[in-house]
């Protein structure tokens, strides 16, 4: 759901039909029949934009048939939780409400707590404050009638979902979520991966083989430049950046307060954050001195995520930009203004294996007036990732080493070479400035080596980190500590390198150690473990729930937890111990959010209407998401469906990955996969008098592309709350540069990001199709 | 340099098996003939080394053939268990992502309202760029506001990283939050 791996995850769906062969089910659920969905067992077809109305149906469904995995939801989950009085729902809006600010009071939401500071629970699961009754009444509203017509899914394609998935609750059998940007790129992008997660924990699907909710990465280290804080507001091993608007920031010990959560694993944070400042700051990091903390640098009281960023530059604020393979002319949203926004730099550093449309964003043929654009632009060749050497971490969180098979082409240089020269010749150039400003950046601990390339395996050790009285790397994140004297880059990666000589990412011993874990073959963050959450394997005694699908126990002779995967949980504590059950031990009471009173729109996933929606919200009178920040103005044109009825979404295809940069410039991916085109049915087709091959135009509020009209059978149209509401898809690789060109989809999708991590609702929008002649 | 757990026999013959199937479709070889001749073929005596796909997350390995100072050829790595040496078309054609023509390998520099690169060396063009990299930092360095320390610049933004690797991206983040970049955005969202 949200995701179509035959197509672009090909060899993960390799899996999926092994297990198929063994008897496995494979459900399909995508507005558009894909190949994915011609090789599952039940494909349902919903409208793009309406997935929580569709799990939030299963939730009713596995609740009102008694299909959950009742001795894990009381065990591992908030469900028996008391939600104090502050919490109400009506009309599609919560408690706490300020319209003004498009913002809730989220400590209406809070959760009863009693004389002794912990949470009051009820296991029976009955009193009607607590999170189960709360979900139910929640739920109960999503009939099955009522889904149907909101996500256009014939009711007993709904049905034959819910009785598949629901299922996979019994004892013994497990479902997986495989997801990608078509469930995240959404105004409700988290909300719907929470109604995948409270499913998922409502079956009894975390923690074990063929469980859990996966997000399938489209980038091959997506998932490590997460890791390792490459967004604005965390800095490595999600560690939050502090901020000038959090008052306790201002110094560490009142940031490690504020943080720092009285228990569950969290509760180690302040050994994290000083080993991190060791890591950064070295020597000039001291007891003395907060270990460098005010060093770092504190944002200002707003978003700093790509639509921000945007439109900061769009407005003139920024200056300078580095770009590190990155092409944001076909990959950002409403990417004709961003384009224009590149003109507004002073300064520009392109780093790429190819010209991409961004870095060539000036020239004529990206539409533009050289002599009347002042961006200075520098493009770095790059090598790829087979002419140097490092590692990157995959879907499933393994971290697999790469090795050097070439000498880069021509004068092109790996990125590590490139930071680590620009980090020199800054150093350089600010040594002896006693000014205020060159003091944080010269307090930074920079020794990689003086060469033009750092000492990668300086760079891989200073990841996992040392013990700084002995000198010695460290076994593990167990081993750190918050009084200066470990340091670790990345406290989750922490215990990858343990030992001098052994960076275990380059572990290629592939016997399968058990499960199908592989523990010997490169190392999964964090301690190698590969199934997260696997203590919720085994029930509160420690005893697996089924033979079949047990990965961990509790073994009483041994005194320690044993299994097939390193146990992700501290091995030594006894399910009889304080905290021997909290098997989701992330959570402060280390149990899985059904209700989860941290969201910016809700406890609970509530469906609403995308930003450019062709009907009105079935559910409430609120028709979107009311925490969302709207850009208003030139920046974010909203398009109505008087002018634009049809929706729009756009995809991937197996032969071009991401803005196409890396595979229209090769010679055969282009030829397989030429032309941009627009995928419509053969019921909007003729309406509109369009036959496949035709050219046509597609457009919105923001811009218009002319592609190939594709006339198949993949779309149908949807019968939504009495209507027939038409829906086409496109890809979204194209630009005009390399060796297959085309209009980018881009050009057509809303700067409008979901409420709590502004990614982009590229996914649903709305816009009109004609013939091009 | 990494040990390849295939030993010499079993990897000839599979790889050679290989190249002889891509040779009949290429070329419309004779199979058998091909099969036969596939010691004498260009990969027989190349170097091997192990990477990991550059595309999408699931992370397949593939081996990378080169001699003479070019990629000869490349395939699924048979002893990766995530893929066992099957590949998508992406996976199959990254030999290319090293051959082809339209790989940069000069640093490129356009000048303000100029409608053409230049070629620059490397030297002038880290310098400039970190010459420019202060100059708009120290511009706009705020060290202090409202009697907080706040240690940032709000001119200059960092993009990107999804593609490289984990130790870059390690030392990006570093330097740019070193500098009090805060305007730091990778592809997750995009």
């Amino acid at each position: 759901m949200g995701a179509n791996p035959a197509e672009n995850h090909p060899i993960s769906f390799r899996w999926l039909t092994k297990a198929k062969e063994k008897g496995g089910k494979i459900v399909s659920v995508d507005p558009r029949y894909t190949r994915t969905s011609a090789v599952s067992d039940i494909y349902a077809p919903l409208r793009s934009g309406t997935d929580i109305a569709f799990m939030g149906g299963m939730i009713k469904y596995a609740l009102d048939n008694n299909l959950i995995h009742k001795d894990y939801v009381v065990n591992y989950t908030n469900a028996s939780f008391i939600v104090a009085d502050g919490y109400d729902f009506n009309d599609g809006l919560f408690s706490g409400y300020d319209e003004a600010k498009r913002s809730y009071d989220k400590t209406k939401w809070a959760l009863a707590v009693g004389p002794d500071g912990q949470p009051v629970k009820d296991p029976t699961l009955e009193h009607p404050r607590s999170v189960f009754q709360l979900m139910k009444k929640h739920y109960s509203r999503y009939d099955v009638d009522t889904v149907s017509s909101v996500t256009g899914t014939p009711k007993e394609d709904l049905l034959k979902v819910y009785e598949a998935f629901c299922a996979t609750g019994k004892v013994g059998k497990s479902g997986t979520i495989l997801y990608a940007m078509g469930t995240t790129q959404h105004t409700v992008g988290s909300q719907n991966v929470r109604a995948f997660a409270i499913i998922q924990m409502l079956l009894g699907n975390i923690g074990l083989p063929g469980g859990g909710i996966n997000a399938m990465r489209g980038e091959s280290n997506v998932q490590g430049s997460t890791d390792f804080g490459l967004l604005w507001d965390n800095l490595t091993g999600y560690l939050a950046i502090p901020k000038q608007s959090v008052p306790e920031h201002a110094t560490l010990e009142g940031y490690l307060k504020k943080e720092t959560p009285p228990s569950g694993y969290w509760s180690n944070r302040p050994k994290f954050v000083v080993s991190l400042l060791k890591s950064w700051y070295g020597q000039n990091a001291t007891a003395e001195n907060e270990f460098g903390y005010q060093f770092l640098p504190k944002p200002g009281a707003k978003n700093y995520s790509h639509i921000f960023l945007f439109k900061a530059m769009f407005n003139k604020e920024l200056e300078g930009a580095f770009l590190w393979g990155t092409n944001p002319v076909v990959g950002g949203p409403n990417a004709g203004r961003e384009k224009e926004a590149l003109g507004n730099l002073k300064w520009l550093v392109a780093v790429d294996l190819w010209e991409t449309e961004t870095a060539a964003f000036w020239k004529k043929e990206a539409g533009s007036d050289p002599s009347k654009i002042n961006t200075e632009v520098f493009f770095l060749p790059a090598c790829s990732s087979y002419e140097k050497e490092g590692s990157v971490s995959n879907s499933g969180r393994w971290m697999q080493y790469r090795w050097r098979a070439i000498e880069p082409k021509g004068d092109s240089r790996p990125d590590l070479d490139m930071v680590h020269d620009l980090a020199l010749r800054l150093k350089k150039m600010y040594a002896g400035d006693t000014s205020a400003a060159a003091a944080p950046f010269l307090a930074l601990d920079w020794n990689y080596g003086d060469g033009h390339e750092p000492d990668i395996d300086l760079v891989c050790k200073e990841i996992n980190g040392y013990d700084l009285t002995t000198g010695k790397l460290l076994p593990g994140f167990g081993a750190l500590k918050d009084d200066g004297t470990t340091s670790s880059g990345n406290w989750i990666y922490s215990g990858f390198y343990p030992e001098e000589g052994k960076n275990r990412s380059k572990n290629r011993d592939n016997k399968d150690t058990g499960g199908g874990n592989f523990l010997n073959w490169s190392f999964a963050w964090p301690m190698n473990r590969r199934i997260l959450y696997n203590r919720a394997s085994a029930d509160a005694n420690g005893v697996p729930y089924s033979k079949e699908k047990a990965v961990i126990h509790w073994d009483a002779i041994q005194n320690k937890w044993v299994g097939t995967d390193v146990p992700d949980f501290n091995a030594t504590i006894a399910p009889s111990a304080p905290g021997g059950t909290g098997a989701i031990m992330m959570n402060k009471d280390g149990v899985g959010l059904l209700y989860a009173p941290t969201m910016n729109e809700g406890p609970f996933p509530e469906h609403y209407e995308p930003f450019e929606s062709p009907v009105p919200n079935a559910f409430s009178s609120v028709e979107l998401n009311p925490a969302v920040v709207i850009h208003e103005g030139d920046f974010n044109k909203k398009g109505f469906k008087a002018d634009y009825p049809i929706i729009a979404t756009t995809y991937r295809v197996s032969e071009h990955w991401q803005s196409g940069t890396m595979t229209r410039n090769q010679e055969w991916l282009s030829e397989l996969s030429a032309f941009m085109y627009v995928e419509i049915s053969e019921e909007l087709a003729k309406e509109k008098g369009i036959k496949n091959k035709d050219k046509i135009k597609v457009s919105t509020a923001r811009g218009e592309i002319t592609a190939y009209a594709m006339v198949t059978k993949r779309y149908k149209p949807f019968k939504v709350r009495g209507k027939v509401v038409h829906q086409v898809g496109m890809p979204w690789h194209f630009g005009f540069k390399g060796y297959a060109t085309g209009d980018t989809a881009n050009r057509l999708t809303p700067h409008i990001g979901d409420a709590n991590t502004q990614i982009p609702e590229y996914k649903a929008f709305l816009c009109d199709i004609r013939r091009a002649d | 340099m990494v040990e390849l757990n295939l030993n010499r026999r079993q990897f000839l013959k599979l790889s050679g098996a290989t190249a002889a199937t891509l040779a009949v479709v290429e070329l419309g070889f004779n199979e058998k003939k091909a099969y036969a001749k596939s010691k004498e073929f260009k990969i027989a005596s190349s170097k091997v080394t192990p990477t990991v796909c550059c595309f999408c997350g699931v992370g397949c390995g593939i081996l990378v053939h080169t001699k003479d100072n070019t990629v000869v050829y490349t395939e699924g790595d048979p002893d990766n268990p995530i893929n066992e040496g099957k590949l998508c078309s992406k996976g199959t054609t990254i030999r290319q992502v090293y051959t082809s023509e339209k790989r940069i390998t000069k640093p490129l520099y356009r000048a303000p309202g100029s409608d053409k690169w230049e070629e620059k060396d490397w030297e002038w063009m880290m310098d400039t760029i970190a010459k420019r990299t202060k100059e708009t930092r120290d511009k706009s360095f705020v060290v202090t506001d409202n009697g907080i320390t706040v240690n940032r610049t709000e001119k200059i933004a960092s993009l990107g990283g999804a593609a490289l690797d984990n130790e870059e991206t390690y030392l990006v983040s570093k330097l740019m939050r070193g500098l009090g970049v805060v305007y730091l955005e990778h592809q997750a969202r995009i």
